[in-house]
Parts: C-alpha cells; structure tokens; sequence
C-alpha cells in the first residue's frame, strides 16, 4: 500500500468520526435555526425512545408490521420457490410463462396499491398480500436462473442410475440452485420491506403507517424520528440476515 | 445481447397472452368476479382509448414527469459529484463505501413521512423521496466506477505527463463510464417507481394520486385504464432509459 492512502486512523474509526461528526452538526443545526414543530435534534429522538416503547398500542404497532414482514416473507419465498421450479424446469413452461412472469415483474406495483386495498380491506392481509407481490418475483427469477444452468450430463447420469425425481431433486437441482435462491432471498426481502411499509404509510388502523401519519400531524417529531429509527433498524436487521445467509450459502457451493 | 427468439416460442407468447384475455373476459361475465374489483375488459379498453384521446390525463402526467425530471437531475448531479468525491482516494472509498451502502440498504419510503412533513403534500416531498432513492445507486455505482479503473492505466498517463483534468476526461471517464451509467439506469428506474408510490400515498395531484382517487370513486373500469397507462409508462421509461444506456456504453467505446 502506498503510505500516502493510509493515514495513521484506520477507515473504521474514521467512519464513527465521521457519523458522529455529521450526528453533531445535525443537533447544533436543529437547537440554533430548525422550527421544533419539524425537525428535532438526535438526543431528543433518542430521548423520545423510551416513550414510544412505553405505549403498548406504539408496541403493538410494531409487532403488527414484523408479523406482516415475516409472513410476506414466508410466503414470497415458498409459493416462488415452487412457482420458479414448475417455470424453470420445463422448457415449455419456461417459455410460455417467464415473459408474463418478467413482465409483472417490470410493472410498477404501487399504481395497483388500491387494489390491493378493495380485495383485502384495511387490516394486515392486505399488506401481507402486498408485500408478497413484491417480493415473490424476484424469488422466481432468480430460482428460474438458479435451474438453468444445470449440467445436462448431471441430470442424465441421475436418471440413468435410476434415481427418483425428489431423488433428482434433493441431490442435484437443489444442491445447484442454492447460491442463486439466496440471492432471491435477500432481493425479496428488500421487495417485501418496500411493499409493506409502502402499504402500511398508504392505510393503516393499527400498524405502524398509522402511527408515523399521527406523529407528523401532531408535530411531535421526537416521536417520528425515533419511530422511523426502530422500523430503519428492524429493516436493516432483517436485511443483513439475508445477506449474511446469502454470504454463508454461496461459499459452498459446489461448482 | 438477446439471441432471437424463434417463431415457435413467439407463438406460444401470443398465445398465453390471449388465454389471459379470453380468461380475463370469461371471469368477468356476471356472477364471476365483483366488477369492482375487476371490470371487465372491454369498458376497460374503451376507457383506454378516452384516455388517449382526450388530454385529460395532461395536467397529471407532467406532474409526475417533471417531479421525475427534477428528481433525477438533482440525485445525478448529487451523486456523480460526490460520489467523485469519495473516490478520489482509496482511504476515502474505505471510509464512506461502507457508510454510503449501509444507508442504501434503510427503505428510503420510511422518510417519506418527513418529507410530507417538510415539504409538504405537493410536488415537493415526491422531489424529494425521489431523489434520496435514487441518489445512492448513483453514488455508489460512480464510487465503484472511479475506484476500480486499472491502476496500470492511471499510472502509464501519469508516466506520459497528463495532468489531473487531462487523466479525468481521458482515462478514469471513459473507463468509469459503463458502471456509472448503470447506476444511473437504476436511479431512473426506482426513481419513477418512488415517485408513483409517494403519490400513491398522499399528493394532490400526478398519475398515482388520479389512480386512488378514481379507485376511492370506485371507477374500476377508469382507474384499470389509468392503471394500463401507468404500467406502459414504467415500460417506456425503462426502454428509453436502456437505450440511452446501451448508447452512452457505445459511444465510449
């Protein structure tokens, strides 16, 4: 390395000054010049924390939003997992299906939200519903991809020596499309992170879009911030657990 | 590139598309589905055709295209400048990338109750949620552009006496290029998706806003129309953006 591009602080702990630095002028910004009606200072989001997490109904909110991600979750995963093995490991089915599939893929699901809203009414279900149509396709893209460019000769040798089709499954097709599925995964679940909250700020009785819509129209934004603080942090948790999955799967693979 | 399709498999699209169609129209028929839900096609399609006939959906349209407008500008602008910024020294790349990704990776959409909050329900919190969205794959593809042109160019410049704008235009520019139009391809793309989700959300005016208040009128068979459009749209802007990509790529080469 060159001794010019390494200063005598590591890049790590340059990185804290640097949060910190910004986080400073953040709250000397807002206590000289910011109306406190919209902006606040960090160490009163922070300090807003413990009163959010003492309202059960803000709690309950929560809980409501994690058990719609995780069952979106859920099912983006299972129904594309097995919607992009029927698609991917049939030509015919690969061809006729994949462009719609692409397709849907492309559209710009937020403009068909209110759709949503009509079949499944206000409560989680449609959240659920939404998110899943998020993050089901990337899912079956992915999936698609991870069979395809399985080795002909590997699965003529498994037929030959006579083995089953969940045989075929569990020891060949599975096995290969690992290192792809968990890049589905993790592209899911930042799909299904958008298709909730992105339902729950449009309509919520309960969950946590009706509570930020309440913090901003009664002018409290240590409450807002430290609300939007948690939900970032849950986010960047789940996301990180995906990707730390995604990292942990590809390194065996088997190629 | 694409390898061409073969007629067969064409014909097999055509037909998906009309099973779909024909399915669309059978499950339709009274006593199928609620046409609230789900209209029928052909008022669907009449509706369409009002709508691309008349100018009625102009005033809503270019809300939505000049937010987009100012929205990329502004992430371009942003991100390239700083995102040139960063990479000026691998020190920096290693201090902000990490910084800069772990950012990207909070749902952008969790602002944009601030940014209704301080820039209230027009045209500006939609600037705005579309900018922050589309800013980071912006910067981030510059950084991972500038940062990772061959040291063996760099240096055989240097050793042939170019100065630093010389070295800029002539080598980290062209070499940078392809990465940093990708990441401008992404910002395009879920810029315009932001922004058609914010106003989803709550606006006063632009494509998303026109297609709630006609599903609150429950005008299914208008809002479907307006919803056809919308989606033609993303289509449109995802080809233009593409192709604009595929020539800059070209026009470097």
């Amino acid at each position: 390395m060159n001794p010019r591009q390494g200063p005598w602080i590591s890049a790590g702990f340059m990185r804290l000054i640097v949060i910190f630095v910004l986080l400073a002028i953040w709250e000397i910004g807002a206590r000289l010049y910011a109306d406190p009606l919209f902006l606040c200072p960090p160490s009163q989001a922070v300090a807003a924390l413990p009163h959010i997490f003492g309202d059960p109904k803000v709690v309950n909110a929560i809980g409501v939003t994690i058990y719609e991600l995780v069952t979106a979750f859920a099912i983006s995963v299972v129904v594309g997992l097995a919607v992009g093995l029927a698609v991917g490991l049939h030509g015919f089915t690969k061809q006729a299906i994949m462009p719609v599939i692409l397709m849907l893929y492309a559209t710009p699901q937020a403009v068909i939200l209110p759709l949503f809203v009509l079949s499944f009414g206000i409560g989680p279900e449609a959240k659920i519903a939404f998110g899943v149509s998020h993050g089901i396709f990337p899912v079956i893209v992915t999936t698609v991809a991870g069979v395809q460019n399985l080795r002909p000769h590997l699965l003529r040798a498994a037929h030959s020596m006579g083995a089953s089709r969940w045989q075929v499954f569990t020891a060949i097709v599975f096995p290969h499309m690992i290192p792809s599925f968990f890049t589905g995964m993790r592209l899911g679940m930042t799909g299904v992170l958008l298709g909730v909250l992105l339902a729950e700020l449009y309509v919520s009785t309960a969950g946590i879009g009706f509570y930020t819509r309440l913090f901003a129209e009664s002018f409290s934004p240590p409450d807002l911030f430290a609300l939007i603080a948690v939900l970032a942090a849950i986010a960047v948790t789940l996301n990180e657990l995906c990707r730390m999955a995604e990292r942990h799967f590809s390194r065996w693979n088997i190629g | 590139m694409r390898p061409k399709l073969q007629f067969g498999q064409r014909l097999i699209q055509l037909g998906v598309l009309i099973a779909i169609l024909v399915a669309w129209w059978y499950f339709t028929l009274p006593g199928g589905i609620n046409r609230l839900l789900l209209p029928p096609p052909a008022p669907v399609f009449s509706d369409f055709w009002v709508l691309l006939t008349t100018r009625s959906i102009w005033p809503d349209l270019l809300v939505t295209v000049h937010e987009w407008v100012v929205a990329v500008a502004i992430a371009t602008v942003a991100g390239c400048t700083l995102g040139y910024l960063v990479s000026r020294s691998a020190y920096t790349v290693r201090v902000f990338d990490p910084l800069l990704a772990g950012l990207y990776s909070i749902p952008a959409i969790l602002l944009f109750p601030l940014f209704l909050l301080f820039f209230g329900l027009g045209t500006g919190s939609k600037i705005a949620i579309g900018t922050t969205i589309a800013f980071f794959p912006v910067v981030l593809n510059t950084v991972a552009g500038l940062a990772n042109v061959d040291k063996a160019y760099i240096r055989a410049a240097q050793s042939m006496g170019a100065n630093d704008l010389q070295l800029f235009w002539s080598v980290m520019l062209p070499a940078a290029f392809p990465v940093v139009l990708t990441g401008l391809r992404l910002g395009c793309i879920i810029a315009f998706l932001a922004i058609l989700g914010g106003e989803t959300i709550s606006s006063l005016a632009g494509l998303g806003h026109r297609i709630v208040s006609l599903a609150e009128n429950m005008e299914s068979s208008r809002m479907f129309a307006n919803i056809i459009f919308a989606v033609l749209m993303a289509f449109v802007i995802n080809g233009i953006v593409s192709f604009a990509e595929a020539r800059g790529r070209r026009g470097f080469q």
